[in-house]
């Protein structure tokens, strides 16, 4: 053993370094949003130490659609069909109960075209963890409103919106969704922790990330520019994430912090800001949603948890190995029982 | 040996010629008023008595109210389409009485509830008024249950009349309610009150009766959605994502009611995920999830839900994603007649999608082929790397049909080109997900959460190594090469059926539920016209190079198909040589009820006469 060892490539817990955790090169403008939830991505699956070949990636339609693409190369990943993304989701985790599985939407997609599919994955809280990178317009046709602009928000031709946002965060929540975060692709401390996070939980996470876009969305006027998110961001808390690998080693004063043990063991620390918020109260957190929203602000943080809710996978009763590799003794029954339901028919 | 005695003519009143073992009964009732169990119990005593049988039941898109017809109909030469002509008539719905009798050929027979007085209708059928509401008064004395019984009468009636036996009535009804005694005595004493009542108040004056044969020894009578189902429970199918619609739902319903029974492991988990969709799109995106992630997986829904489904059909021709996806077919649109049958589907899912989008279609034409085409269809999804069309219908989806049993699968499962460590070795870094290394169109693929490499699935945007493009000689190249598997596929889907006569210079092409309808017209235009007849029946799509020959064969090729459109001549057109134009003639049944050999015998004559 040298005394000087030579610097060594930084490796994650299972060995990998962060090169097998990028993607292609991203083809999205230079400065958006979207390209910096990629490098969050990209960090917090390094630093769990997940290996890329036990994740499946999936989108549907849209600028945000695209990310998948640049990040985790050796995943397998799945561009699908606009605002369709849950189905085909819900599908292969169905097959795969073993694979991690992460779909990026956008507003568009999620808001708009998918809101049906939206409802029913928060629904089932499938385990997912599903991002909608959120610029409150459609970017690839070129700067249309999406269902998630704010009311009076005006369009870079000037157009004013003229109906009421959908907020995703409320819409998760209330329909069961059992992690529901808000956050923005310039907070790379918050949303690492919320990535994380959503890595550790068994269930629908569901991500809206205020990303914005800097070709269509950018200017004065809008309520999705940098400048306006920056000034009307209005975290909950500071969130730590300890993975269950890593010690707890930092200290946190009773009464202002609120502890959540994960479903893999990890732990969230959410330490309070200026009010008392309990993000495991459906009720609590839609109220402070609805403030919020009335001051012209936006919460972000981890809104809602409940860390051990039954997932959609579990009401199945599945085998605990994946469907998709069940060999044929398990899944052509015997020829008895041909015999017997032939019998039953005579 | 018994010898059946046929009279060509049904007999007018009073005479006493016999039509044995060969006619038609049709049940008139309100829906939701109970009358399955009757009707049942009605076609499965003459299925046990050895006569071949069919089951038709003719209902609206109604939970309860409207009229529902049940048609039954026995023929000792094993005819089960439906026959255009009712023989004898049952009528117990006050609503239609007065049409359902008038439009009965004169020479038939009526049971019918004596307060509708529809003997006053007409002179020349043969009337039996029976007292239903008194009958079942005296053999039903808690008036609340009554209602539940009171078609049972008929069929005691019937027995009597046309000669069913007794015993094998019960033995079909306790088939049905053995383990529930008190209502099987209860239904047991309104047969027998219904009977005991024309014994001693009707005088038989019909031809029709049944006589014992042995044509039905070892059969089964089954629906097509459950042989469907069977065939995708012995297909190993894993994922399951469908939506109401009829009339499709009893296929994955009985699926389920199979699977829970037969798919369980020892520890009582699931080796199957069958799921509710929010809609039809949801349905098959999740096949496609699924299926991408190496499940065996299905979806079953009926002409609306395929029309939600082309975005998704598209996406999985062009990335290339297995799917089995059953069409049972009705007429159209979606707020059109949901409950009646049709094959009008054929155009548009052969082409469904946008873009040039080329789907592979299976037409199964009994309720046998139903579970081994199923089975069939998993298999090609596989190795082909696309949707199979499973295009059945309500007729042979929803009603009653008789079968030898199904045979057991002997061949393994086909689960394609499945990249694993050793294909990984093999085909080293040159593998690609869409390069055609074998030169049949079709590449390797690998599936998540295996040892083998990962890849990115888009639509058609993307090499042969999978990467993304847009360069056009890249995107010709993949859409030659999916032509190119489409071609593989000829080889390798079921085969049309040809029965050929070589003296016949008339050939007819059929497919699905048509079937049975057709054979029974190429008798009669050989028996009554004097037509000698080919005939090709297409099992698959698409159409492989014996369809051509076929056609050279003949002089005329009479294209019978339920649909307005002749949507299968059409297809023909298409993919056919051009020459064969002139050929080509359509006989076409659309009115939502399922097609018959007379309408197919009078269509072919009417169009003969130009040949004389």
């Amino acid at each position: 053993m040298s005394d000087a060892p030579a610097p060594a490539k930084r490796t994650n817990r299972i060995n990998l370094e962060i090169t097998q955790y990028r993607g292609s090169k991203t083809t999205l403008c230079a400065g958006c949003g979207h390209n910096a939830i990629t490098e969050r991505i990209i960090d917090a699956f390094f630093e769990m130490g997940v290996d890329p070949k036990r994740v499946l990636k999936l989108s549907g339609i849209g600028c945000s659609s695209k990310s998948p693409a640049y990040f985790l190369n050796p995943s397998h990943g799945f561009n699908s069909v606009h605002g369709r993304m849950p189905s085909v989701a819900t599908g292969a985790i169905l097959a795969n109960k073993n694979m991690l599985a992460i779909g990026v939407s956008g507003d568009g997609d999620t808001g708009a075209i998918g809101i049906g599919q939206f409802v029913h994955l928060m629904r089932r809280n499938l385990p997912l963890i599903y991002i909608i990178e959120d610029n409150g317009c459609y970017g690839l046709t070129k700067g249309q409103f999406s269902p998630t602009a704010d009311l009076g928000s005006k369009a870079k031709n000037g157009v004013v919106n003229d109906l009421p946002p959908i907020d995703t965060c409320a819409l998760a929540i209330e329909l069961g969704a059992s992690l529901v975060a808000r956050s923005f692709s310039g907070d790379k401390k918050q949303l690492s922790a919320v990535l994380k996070a959503a890595i550790a939980h068994r269930g629908t996470s569901m991500i809206d990330v205020i990303s914005p876009c800097v070709t269509f969305n950018d200017h004065e006027g809008s309520t999705k520019s940098y400048s306006y998110v920056k000034d009307h961001d209005e975290p909950l808390g500071e969130i730590s994430f300890v993975p269950y690998f890593e010690d707890i080693s930092v200290e946190y004063e009773a009464g202002s912090t609120t502890q959540v043990k994960m479903h893999d063991g990890s732990h969230l620390f959410l330490r309070k800001l200026a009010e008392d918020y309990n993000p495991s109260d459906k009720i609590t957190a839609m109220r402070m949603l609805h403030e919020t929203n009335r001051r012209g602000e936006f919460a972000t943080g981890i809104i809602y948890i409940e860390p051990d809710k039954d997932d959609f996978v579990g009401s199945l009763n599945l085998v605990d190995e994946p469907l998709a590799f069940l060999p044929t003794e398990r899944t052509r029954p015997g020829k008895a029982v041909l015999d017997e339901i032939m019998e039953s028919l005579r | 040996m018994s010898v059946p005695v046929t009279a060509t003519e049904p007999a007018s009143a009073g005479a006493q010629s016999v039509v044995l073992n060969d006619f038609s009964i049709q049940i008139a009732t309100v829906n939701g008023s109970g009358s399955q169990t009757a009707n049942l119990v009605l076609l499965r005593s003459l299925f046990q008595m050895g006569i071949p049988v069919s089951g038709k039941n003719l209902f609206p898109s109604n939970i309860a109210g409207l009229p529902t017809w049940f048609t039954i109909r026995a023929s000792h030469r094993g005819y089960v389409a439906r026959k255009k002509e009712i023989d004898f008539l049952v009528a117990m719905n006050a609503e239609t009485a007065k049409d359902d009798v008038m439009s009965l050929e004169p020479g038939r027979a009526v049971v019918y509830d004596a307060p509708l007085k529809l003997d006053e209708l007409r002179s020349d059928l043969i009337f039996y008024p029976v007292p239903f509401d008194k009958i079942v008064a005296e053999v039903c004395p808690d008036a609340k249950l009554r209602r539940l019984v009171k078609n049972m009468i008929y069929d005691g009636i019937l027995a009597e009349l046309l000669s069913i036996e007794l015993a094998e009535m019960e033995k079909a009804l306790s088939k049905q309610l053995g383990r529930k005694p008190k209502a099987m005595a209860l239904n047991m004493g309104a047969l027998e009150g219904g009977k005991k009542y024309a014994a001693e108040h009707l005088t038989k004056r019909d031809p029709y009766k049944v006589g014992r044969l042995d044509k039905t020894t070892g059969q089964i009578l089954v629906e097509g959605n459950a042989a469907a189902a069977m065939g995708c429970m012995f297909a190993g199918v894993t994922v399951v994502g469908w939506y109401p619609i009829t009339p499709s739902s009893s296929l994955p319903e009985t699926l389920i009611g199979y699977m829970r029974k037969y798919r369980m492991d020892k520890d009582g988990k699931a080796t199957f995920a069958i799921v509710q969709a929010e809609d039809e799109i949801a349905a098959l995106g999740m096949v496609v999830g699924a299926s991408w992630a190496g499940a065996r997986s299905m979806t079953s829904t009926s002409g609306p839900g395929i029309s939600l489904m082309s975005e998704f059909s598209g996406l999985a021709y062009y990335a290339e994603v297995p799917a089995v996806v059953f069409d049972i077919q009705r007429v159209g649109p979606s707020t059109g007649l949901p409950t009646r049958t049709a094959q009008a589907d054929l155009l548009f899912v052969a082409h469904n999608s946008h873009g040039d989008t080329k789907q592979v279609m299976l037409l199964p034409a009994s309720v046998e082929e139903c579970y081994q085409m199923s089975m069939d269809a998993f298999d090609l999804a596989e190795r082909l790397q696309t949707i199979i069309y499973v295009m059945s219908d309500l007729d042979l989806g929803m009603n009653t049909w008789m079968s030898q049993p199904f045979k057991y699968p002997e061949k393994p499962l086909d689960r394609g080109k499945v990249l694993d460590e050793a294909k990984v070795r093999e085909l080293g870094a040159s593998w690609g997900r869409y390069k055609d290394v074998d030169g049949d169109g079709i590449p390797w693929r690998s599936v998540p959460g295996t040892n083998t490499p990962a890849f990115f699935t888009r639509g058609s945007g993307h090499n042969e190594m999978a990467q993304y493009t847009e360069r056009p000689d890249d995107y010709v190249k993949n859409l030659n090469r999916l032509n190119r598997k489409f071609e593989t596929a000829k080889s390798i889907i079921p085969q049309p059926i040809v029965d050929r006569d070589p003296a016949a210079k008339v050939g007819i092409i059929a497919f699905g539920s048509s079937d049975f309808a057709v054979g029974e017209s190429r008798d009669q235009l050989r028996e009554e016209a004097g037509i000698k007849t080919s005939y090709l029946r297409i099992r698959a799509y698409p159409f492989t190079a014996n369809v051509d020959e076929f056609i050279r064969q003949h002089d005329r090729i009479y294209v019978v198909e339920q649909n307005r459109d002749a949507q299968m001549l059409k297809l023909l057109l298409i993919d056919g040589e051009a020459r064969h134009a002139v050929k080509l003639r359509s006989v076409l049944h659309y009115n939502g009820l399922p097609i018959d050999a007379r309408s197919i015998t009078d269509g072919i004559l009417e169009q003969e006469k130009d040949q004389r």
